[in-house]
């Protein structure tokens, strides 16, 4: 079985972030792994680690697949220390400003290629939080969309994937037969740190860059100046203005209670 | 001509409260056309409740696909129904679903997709608050039907009724979208509190609270508020990860949101920093949460949420 983990560079979700002419000022802050991605490798890892168990070279692989500039490279090592045994990453100057239609376009000629089982997504990039790109890449594969686990089973005999979709809706329980685009909440698993022999191993994993015609689509398809949808201005919110802090000297229950009929919030 | 498309959410037979707030949307581009998808025999009844708002035309779409193989499905007839009517827009309500849906409409249509709008102008710019309320963005979409996802609760509206024509509609179902099967549904329990996204009042407990949401729970009730949580709260198990407050949880921008025992890390404040009034409970004067705060009491909110409970259910008798 071949899997493929997508895994996106953020700008790390501890920074307080800039935008500048609408796009976002990712040189400007420490760029990490997707948290949510991690949730996807853990569980990618969990899928092939009980299969490969006794076997020197493994069955089971794990690609990770990054759309991003060159310096993802730095979130895919993280991803390899954790377990994962290779990468692609599709680095483009073309690809600057791309939106969700045309990252998911190009990561779907990407897995095309690669003669893959399943794919793991997180199910958001903490920068855009769109939650789309799971849902585009099944569509544009003609594959089963399994997003919103919460809980996954994986038989390999049979070829099939069950998972508990896990939204405010509730919880939905489906199956698919491979090959399927998975994509996971942060409730499923607790992601590992990577150990250091999990370092040390990642420096001698294959990293593959690839072009915008190395997956076959055309610069014409993807980038700001094609995207679907343009940013026509972006502001930073005002600051809130100072408020009131008082210690409770056994009176803060009152205060607060004055505050909220003062402004007659009910 | 009826010219905006909006997707009706509805469960067990019951619509949404987004259906009339897209159709207010809607009634700024154009005249409002409500899509129903539903299971063969039930669309005309959602159909009847929509009338209590303005909405020209119906287009009611029944099949039997879209509980047995759920989003994929449903992406199909939205995408049919755009291709044969051409409207001007699509406006679907933010949600997992929504956005998925949304999601494989656009693909299918070769349309430009925008998510989680707050507000939307008669001319399509679409103004999204993003990292967590930190900037305000206008945008549009150039290509093909634009389709954009608005966030739950952001207008305010009365409610025209009017009298929609009905137009029943057929579609096909692609095979790739019966790839899934969906096995067994638990709806989500829906307690007697109101929704988070769509409370006035919000009242959350983070990692302060110890465990113990009781007193969170009745000051809130005192409000008629929803509760809400940190994640350090969802992650302990000490209440439903449905009600998150926070980056990966909901985004909310009530009224009035109490944050008790929270430290209002950043991941936090994502999810709860445009609301109108922020009032923080905490012990350590140091705590960010106070940065944002317009009342702070630097206190035990196990003492200080009781007595203010008292105090307002004293003033509402
Ligand atoms: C990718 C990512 C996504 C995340 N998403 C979210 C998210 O969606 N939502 C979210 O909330 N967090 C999120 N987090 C986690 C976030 O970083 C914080 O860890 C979390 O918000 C902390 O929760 P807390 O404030 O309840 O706990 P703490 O930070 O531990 O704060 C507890 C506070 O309670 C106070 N306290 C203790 N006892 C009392 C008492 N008796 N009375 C009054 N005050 C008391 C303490 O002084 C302290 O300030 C995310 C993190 C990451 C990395
Ligand atoms: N540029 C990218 N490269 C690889 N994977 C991505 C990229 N963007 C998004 N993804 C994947 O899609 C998921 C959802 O992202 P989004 O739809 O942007 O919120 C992420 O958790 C990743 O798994």
């Amino acid at each position: 079985m071949k899997i493929a983990v997508c895994v996106k560079q953020v700008p790390d979700s501890w920074a307080e972030k800039k935008l500048v002419d609408g796009l976002l000022d990712r040189a400007g802050v420490d760029a990490v792994l997707n948290d949510l991605d991690e949730y996807a490798i853990e569980e990618a890892l969990r899928v092939v680690e009980p299969l490969n168990e006794g076997n020197d070279a493994p069955i089971h692989t794990i690609t990770l697949i990054s759309m991003g500039p060159d310096r993802a490279t730095e979130a895919i090592r993280k991803g390899l220390s954790m377990g994962a045994h290779d990468a692609i990453l599709i680095s483009d100057s073309a690809l600057v400003g791309s939106d969700a239609l045309a990252t998911s376009k190009v990561l779907a000629e990407t897995i095309k290629s690669g003669g893959f089982d399943l794919v793991f997504c997180g199910t958001e990039s903490t920068d855009a939080r769109m939650s789309v790109i799971p849902a585009m890449l099944a569509q544009r594969l003609g594959w089963a969309q399994l997003t919103f686990a919460g809980a996954l089973k994986v038989d390999v005999a049979s070829s099939k994937v069950e998972i508990d979709r896990m939204t405010d809706a509730g919880v939905e329980s489906m199956s698919a037969n491979f090959p399927a685009v998975i994509s996971v909440i942060e409730k499923i698993n607790e992601p590992r740190y990577p150990s250091f022999k999990g370092i040390m191993a990642s420096k001698k994993k294959t990293v593959t860059t690839k072009s915008l015609s190395d997956v076959g689509v055309s610069a014409g398809e993807v980038g700001l100046a094609t995207a679907w949808s343009v940013v026509d201005d972006a502001a930073a919110r005002p600051p809130r203005e100072k408020g009131l802090k008082v210690e409770d000297a056994g009176n803060g229950g009152d205060k607060l209670a004055e505050y909220i009929l003062e402004k007659r919030i009910v | 001509m009826s010219n905006v498309f909006i997707l009706v959410d509805h469960a067990s037979g019951k619509i949404a409260n987004t259906a009339g707030e897209l159709s207010a949307f809607g009634k700024r581009i154009g005249g409002v056309t409500a899509l129903v998808l539903a299971e063969p025999g039930t669309g005309a009844a959602i159909a009847e409740e929509l009338k209590a708002f303005e909405i020209e035309k119906i287009i009611i779409v029944e099949n039997v696909a879209f509980s047995q193989h759920g989003i994929p499905a449903i992406a199909d007839a939205v995408a049919s129904v755009l291709a044969s009517h051409s409207p001007k827009a699509l406006l679907i309500s933010t949600s997992a679903r929504g956005k998925e849906i949304a999601a494989r409409v656009a693909v299918q249509s070769n349309s430009g997709l925008i998510t989680d709008a707050i507000d939307i102008s008669e001319n399509l710019i679409a103004t999204q608050s993003i990292f967590g309320g930190s900037f305000t963005v206008h945008s549009h979409v150039k290509t093909g039907t634009p389709i954009i996802t608005i966030r739950p609760s952001a207008i305010d509206f009365t409610a025209t009724p009017s009298n929609p024509t009905i137009e029943n509609v057929t579609v096909e179902i692609s095979d790739i979208a019966k790839l899934v099967s969906i096995n067994n549904i638990q709806p989500a329990v829906k307690g007697g509190r109101p929704e988070l996204t769509e409370a006035k009042i919000v009242v959350s407990g983070g990692r302060g609270t110890n465990g113990d949401f009781s007193k969170v729970e009745s000051f809130a009730d005192s409000l008629g508020a929803a509760v809400g949580a940190s994640r350090a709260a969802t992650d302990a198990g000490w209440y439903p990860h449905t009600h998150q407050v926070g980056q990966t949880g909901k985004t909310v921008s009530p009224q009035l949101y109490v944050a008790c025992g929270i430290s209002g890390a950043i991941q936090h404040r994502a999810g709860m920093q445009t609301s109108k009034n922020i009032i923080a409970v905490n012990k350590d004067p140091e705590a960010p949460i106070f940065d944002l705060a317009d009342l702070g009491i630097v206190g035990d909110l196990f003492a200080v949420l009781p007595q203010a409970e008292a105090a307002i259910i004293a003033k509402k008798r």
